[in-house]
């Protein structure tokens, strides 16, 4: 956790941010061990370890992964994972031939249950204005290679739709417990701009 | 509304540049930012499309030359004194006293 220093002036960034939470606890709009604890929340227990293990068991459990592609929001739901910024979820499934990824052009819309908070370059305009345009000039940017031949799918997220990636599964992982599998599933690959690791 | 925040497909925007094991948060105030944030959007002072159109009513050079989270700043600070929960003046007399306790 991060400090205050006493030693170097406050930013102006810094002090428009203590004065407003200030005034916020002084009128009882927000309590202040609340908001430490739902910051933890989102430090510790949400993060793409959670859409790493939904990805693993639909790799494992062709019956999740038929549950997950008709109705991804219940189905990420069994896992235990729901809530803010994940209400309405769709998986998009790559294949040998459809390579997916996920954007919001208008703003940073993601999905927080399994994917815990963006990050910088996710909610950046770079990455928003160029995905669109030229995804196989983002995915060289991320030194991701996919089959020329793949069909590249965008999609936009908004406030109210958030999408999950549901990347293929490596080859040579047959022998893999869920657990294993789950290891090999990156942030990056369930957002597109990334693959899973190789085993 | 339409805008500078509506940037799909526009050119010139520089490298995109990722960086490995980013922390959840940078700074403190960023993860002061996001608490107090969550902490009021339940309490349904606000929605989320008030949030995004106070971001977006922030001026194309502001909104470009600011990180997220100052986005969402921004967007607090107004959200609280147009529904009338604060003043910009009650605003700014806290920072002045916040930045002489500091100095």
């Amino acid at each position: 956790m991060a400090h205050d220093h006493h030693n170097r002036p406050l930013t102006d960034v810094e002090l428009r941010v203590k004065a407003l939470e200030s005034l916020l606890v002084e009128k009882d709009l927000i309590d202040p061990a609340a908001v430490e604890e739902l910051i933890q929340t989102y430090e510790t227990k949400i993060g793409p370890r959670n859409g790493a293990r939904v990805v693993a068991k639909a790799w494992t459990d062709p019956d999740y992964r038929k549950r997950l592609l008709e109705d991804g929001t219940k189905a990420i739901a069994e896992l235990g994972f729901s809530g803010l910024q994940g209400e309405d979820m769709i998986v998009v499934e790559n294949t040998p031939k459809v390579h997916n990824m996920v954007v919001c052009t208008l703003c940073s819309c993601y999905p927080w249950p399994t994917l815990g908070l963006p990050p910088v370059w996710y909610k950046s305009a770079p990455y928003r204005a160029k995905v669109v345009a030229d995804p196989r000039g983002v995915l060289d940017e991320f030194g991701t290679k996919i089959g020329e031949g793949k069909e590249v799918r965008v999609w936009d997220s908004n406030a109210e739709l958030r999408y999950l990636v549901l990347p293929e599964r490596p080859a040579g992982t047959e022998g893999l417990s869920e657990e294993q599998l789950a290891e090999l599933v990156t942030r990056d690959s369930m957002i597109g701009t990334g693959l899973p690791k190789p085993h | 509304m339409n805008g500078v925040h509506d940037c799909g497909g526009m050119h010139g925007l520089g490298p995109i540049d990722p960086e490995p094991n980013e922390p959840v948060f940078k700074e403190d105030w960023q993860r002061h930012m996001f608490g107090m944030f969550i902490a009021t959007l339940p309490a349904g002072l606000f929605n989320l499309d008030q949030v995004r159109h106070a971001i977006e009513r922030m001026g194309g050079a502001a909104y470009l030359n600011t990180s997220y989270y100052e986005h969402w700043l921004a967007a607090l600070e107004t959200l609280m004194i147009e529904g009338g929960h604060i003043t910009a003046a009650e605003l700014e007399a806290r920072k002045a006293e916040l930045a002489k306790e500091a100095a």
